[in-house]
């Protein structure tokens, strides 16, 4: 398929105002701090430098309150920074937001409960003006391409938490967006169908070639999906490491690249970044899943 | 390409849409016999129950007349009944679409400006325990003996409170995901309205409405004992009453019992409805 090639993340540094254009992301010097009840301040976010290349998939890892669902969300747009840059795709966040330049799925599948899962998924269709036979058209291709064709007349209290979460993944595809955002999309289900969504979604993004920005708290999980790893630590939220992880092509990866030696060194790596190498012996730590 | 997760999918798929497969079309149908049929039947026990008392114990019509008599008043009296029936209904239904539009007219300004809905939730809770119906009398000097206006507003506001509460409060039910969901997809004020809010919204309006279609016909019903013209079901009890006709005035009541439960189980069934998939 048409996978674009992993470019070198040692690009990542050189910060050429013009070549951001051409990069997914680019986050630079972004605080974020949170004013309290009385005047109490909470620096979620600080000295933030990120670059996300067209076509990369870049997970975000860090214990609770580590920054990395607001890190999300200031790409996003649905939160400002109290100061530093973001661009998507060389415009500000705001922009891009407006010219629909991202598909975002959220922990919570969040479809609506009084629509069925064909008319969740063209909900933003719908809203930008797309005819209802090109609707059609794109709904029919995205709930094949999530496997679940024989449901699109369902409403979501119908589904499992897996196949809810999959419309809404189908849903953040409806656009054919280049950059898709995830915000622990599948935090809330089971061990088992968590690696089958995961491998449905390293398939869903070789096929569409969108770059991704996807937080979560498992390592497994990061080293599985990712080119590149972003480790962030709490208190106050920053970047502390960045691992090149890149097990291959996302077409190629398969199941049993859960037990082949780059994997396991992949997640040591991460978690000796999270905790220190004396860490990764002792064990679990706090806040972080090591499943 | 996608030849890994089907078989999976497919797998995992197959036991809920086989649990799921019931027809849809017979469920509200079913829900609204499941609804009317246990009190018809409950009714019916008790009313067997009080013939068997009334009888056995030989109680004069005055303390209790027997179902059998009721009966015959009824059939006797049926186009009366009916008519009277009407005339309650029709001033309880005007009252309650009144009180139901001013009720969600009034919660969407509350909901869009916050000095209003400062302003408005107060005097609603202080309209909300006044006793409606002991503004009769000086309604019915208002408009007129003769006018069923004053009836109807009594209605209307009866109606109104659990309406113009229960809208409001869903108004403000749209869960965060979803708001942020409709910034992501800039959506404009009026989209995110259409496509969430008032979605999100609805269930609590008719819940809101139900609990009002009964205040409605309980507020019509009571306030024609105070005065008004002399045509409706309050009307005709106090009537019957007064000229000793027990058991009439019985078969009357029977007529705003049917009436209550038409307006409750229509509303309720409205409500099963739109809140089938939440």
């Amino acid at each position: 398929m048409s996978t674009s090639a992993p470019q070198p993340s040692a690009a990542a540094t050189g910060p050429t105002p013009p070549a951001d254009a051409t990069e997914a992301v680019v986050v630079r010097g972004v605080e974020r701090v949170f004013t309290g009840a009385k005047g109490a301040t909470v620096t979620a976010l600080t000295g933030i430098e990120l670059t996300v290349h067209d076509g990369e998939f870049v997970s975000l890892i860090g214990p609770s309150g580590c920054g990395k669902s607001t890190l999300l969300r200031l790409i996003a747009d649905l939160d400002e920074p109290t100061a530093g840059d973001i661009r998507v795709f060389g415009r500000t966040a705001r922009q891009a937001r407006i010219d629909q330049a991202y598909g975002i799925a959220f922990q919570q599948a969040g479809l609506l409960p009084w629509r069925s899962v064909a008319a969740n998924i063209e909900l933003p269709l719908q809203l930008h003006g797309v005819g209802a036979s090109a609707r059609r058209a794109r709904v029919a291709e995205l709930v094949e391409l999530v496997g679940l064709s024989d449901f699109a007349k369902h409403y979501p209290d119908q589904l499992s938490g897996g196949m809810q979460q999959r419309v809404a993944i189908a849903r953040s595809l409806a656009e054919s967006p280049r950059l898709l955002l995830m915000d622990e999309p599948f935090g809330a289900l089971d061990e088992m169908t968590r690696e089958r969504m995961q491998t449905e979604l390293l398939r869903i993004r070789a096929e569409t070639g969108a770059a991704v920005v996807f937080v979560t708290h498992s390592i497994p999980e990061a080293v599985y999906l990712s080119d590149r790893v972003v480790v962030m630590s709490p208190r106050p939220g920053r970047i502390t490491d960045e691992i090149d992880v890149r097990l291959g092509e996302a077409a190629e990866r398969g199941e049993d690249l859960r037990e082949d030696t780059a994997f396991f060194e992949g997640v040591t790596a991460v978690r000796e970044a999270l905790h220190g190498p004396q860490a990764s012996s002792a064990g679990a730590a706090r806040g972080v899943d090591v499943r | 390409m996608t030849g890994l997760p089907d078989a999976a999918i497919a797998t995992q798929l197959a036991p809920p849409a086989e649990r799921r497969r019931r027809g849809p079309g017979d469920r509200p149908l079913r829900r609204f016999i499941g609804l009317v049929v246990p009190p018809i039947v409950l009714f019916i026990v008790l009313v067997l129950l009080v013939e068997l008392v009334v009888v056995a114990a030989g109680i004069p019509p005055f303390v209790l007349a027997s179902p059998s008599a009721i009966w015959g008043q009824l059939v006797q009296y049926a186009p009366q009944v009916l008519q009277a029936t009407l005339v309650t209904g029709l001033n309880a239904l005007i009252g309650l679409v009144i009180g139901a539009v001013i009720g969600v007219l009034l919660a969407i300004v509350a909901s869009f400006i916050r000095a209003i809905d400062g302003m408005l939730v107060p005097i609603v809770a202080a309209v909300a325990v006044v006793p409606i119906v002991a503004l009769a009398p000086v309604l019915y000097t208002m408009f007129g003996s003769t006018s069923e206006v004053a009836r109807i507003i009594i209605a209307s506001i009866a109606a109104f409170v659990p309406v113009f509460l229960n809208t409001l409060r869903g108004l403000r039910q749209v869960r965060p995901v979803h708001r942020d969901l409709m910034r992501s997809y800039a959506a404009t004020p009026r989209q995110e309205t259409r496509a969430v809010t008032i979605p999100s919204a609805l269930p609590h309006f008719f819940t809101g409405l139900r609990i009002a279609s009964s205040l409605a016909v309980i507020s019509a019903l009571v306030a024609e004992y105070f005065g008004g013209p002399r045509q409706g079901l309050g009307s005709a009890i106090t009537t019957a009453a007064a000229s000793s006709a027990y058991a009439r005035a019985w078969a009357f009541v029977i007529g705003a019992i049917l009436l209550g439960l038409v307006f409750f189980a229509l509303t309720t069934v409205i409500e099963r409805i739109a809140s089938r998939h939440r």
